[in-house]
């Protein structure tokens, strides 16, 4: 299944915003540490990738935590997991 | 007959004021029921009773400021009759001031038939005075302290929706209003009792009360502390492969399993365990530890999580996301606020390095926890990366000393090297 870039985009927007009301996508450095940008601790992170889950279909392994670092390798990262299912 | 009262959230709450019943006379509740709401410092916190029966009355009304341990409804035991009840009314107020001089009748409004009750105007606050701060990220956070925006009266205006940085700056632009819509109820005609109607918005009773308990604490505690470094490779390599087997909702994160490992820890070192209260340390069984919790937009509270020494590590998982969730959406219990018997601090992963805490009273210690960094350690000799974490310990001299405090850094050493045994 292929995705478009907007609607992964707009379910991460959404999945962060569950779990974080306040999270503004317009001044967040898309290459700066996602967490560290928006103030997620480990919950938070947990709680998002559940979020996540539950739209996208995708479960993040924290063995591939690393590689979801940022906003842009979160969303490049997803994107080839849907493209790969 | 059971008389309901507020209950007293922390040393330092005195009264409470009352949001909304959640349950009507006549209705059956249960042990551990919610069956109101009040704003306390804390923000608004969901109270729950613990005795099972039939409300044969409601006193409280919303609006109403009312004292620690007075009564806010009466309640009908098993094989009581809840007219009679209901009509027999407080019969003798915990609190201090004097009691209506007949018993009230039961078709007597709540205001007067309570005469300890002070009646407050209705507090004109939209949805967001329910004791959150206001929602507003980080950047939007920066932006209102350049522009000299207040967030709280912006947090009024967008009625507790999220603050965006575009809403500071609009705000800013906007040529600023003639009266703050808190402060205008200071002007109405209070009646005859003064009242804190126009008291502190929801941030501001948060910060005022951690300044009262931290006041406290470096006033009447006698501080010591410790720290360790502590090698926590094992326990994450462990966690990860316990891990990887579990779905997402399953997994445990290392915050539990590092509070599971202080509660095991604090079996072996009990009188860091406790409450001092008139001028004595009383050990606890019970091992029910406070989780600082920084809420988004700021300020924190300490809810509790309840005998974390019994609960296996899901349980504990599921037990501390259950109130974090509570803590952060402002919808926190009584029981959540009431007893915990340590605390620990900086679960939060973001977090710096090492934190010396100050104790909560009546507590005697705290735990900090730092940030897990990869760091180098040594190893048979030789020079090897490891994930370490620096624990605290912050004691009171009143109750224990330095070696009490070093054997609980030791014993939470070693829980934490046998991961599969905590």
């Amino acid at each position: 299944m292929t995705a478009p870039p907007a609607a992964i985009r707009q379910a991460v927007i959404d999945s962060v915003q569950a779990i974080a009301p306040e999270a503004d996508f317009a001044v967040l450095d898309p290459r700066r540490p996602l967490r560290e940008e928006l103030d997620l601790d480990s919950f938070d992170f947990l709680n998002v990738l559940i979020e996540l889950h539950g739209r996208l279909g995708v479960e993040i392994p924290e063995a591939d935590y690393a590689k979801v670092g940022t906003l842009d390798a979160l969303l490049a990262y997803l994107a080839a997991r849907l493209d790969a299912d | 007959m059971i008389e309901f009262r507020m209950p007293s959230l922390g040393a330092d709450m005195e009264d409470g004021v009352f949001v909304e019943w959640r349950v009507e006379t006549g209705a059956r509740v249960e042990r551990g029921q919610v069956v109101c709401v009040v704003e306390t410092q804390k923000g608004a916190i969901e109270v729950e009773i613990w005795d099972a029966g039939t409300i044969a009355r409601l006193i409280a009304e919303p609006g109403q400021r009312i004292p620690v341990g007075q009564a806010m409804a009466i309640v009908a035991e098993e094989g009581e009759d809840r007219q009679a009840v209901a009509a027999a009314g407080v019969a003798a107020p915990p609190a201090p001031p004097a009691a209506p001089a007949a018993p009230p009748s039961p078709t007597a409004t709540p205001a007067a038939a309570g005469a300890t009750v002070v009646s407050t105007p209705p507090v004109a606050r939209p949805a967001v005075a329910a004791g959150l701060p206001p929602r507003a990220s980080p950047a939007a956070r920066r932006r209102a302290a350049e522009l000299d925006v207040d967030l709280d009266a912006l947090a009024i205006a967008t009625a507790g929706a999220p603050i965006s940085v575009a809403d500071v700056e609009r705000a800013a632009a906007a040529p600023p209003a003639p009266v703050s819509p808190r402060a205008a109820p200071a002007a109405a005609p209070s009646g005859p009792v003064a009242t804190p109607a126009a008291g502190p918005g929801p941030e501001e009773a948060m910060r005022a009360a951690i300044a009262a308990a931290m006041s406290r604490s470096k006033r009447e505690i006698p501080h010591y502390y410790l720290g360790s470094e502590i090698d926590v490779e094992a326990a994450h390599q462990w966690l990860e492969r316990y891990n990887a087997a579990r779905p997402l909702a399953g997994r445990v994160l290392f915050a539990a399993l590092a509070l599971r490992a202080v509660a095991l820890a604090l079996h072996e070192v009990p009188d860091l365990n406790g409450q001092f209260a008139d001028g004595r340390f009383r050990r606890s069984n019970a091992i029910h530890v406070g989780v600082v919790t920084s809420l988004r937009g700021g300020g924190v509270v300490v809810p509790a999580v309840h005998d974390a020494d019994r609960l296996a590590l899901p349980e504990l998982m599921a037990s501390l996301r259950d109130v974090l969730a509570r803590a952060r959406s402002g919808r926190l219990r009584s029981s959540d606020l009431a007893d915990s018997t340590i605390t620990v601090t900086n679960l939060g992963d973001l977090g710096v390095e090492t934190v010396y805490g100050v104790i909560y009273p009546p507590q005697v210690a705290l735990v900090g926890l730092g940030r897990v960094l990869a760091r180098p350690v040594v190893r048979d000799g030789a020079i090897v990366a490891a994930r370490t974490m620096t624990a605290t310990l912050s004691g009171d001299h009143r109750v224990t000393d330095g070696l009490t405090g070093a054997r609980f850094l030791s014993a939470l050493r070693e829980r934490l090297a046998l991961p599969e045994a905590s």
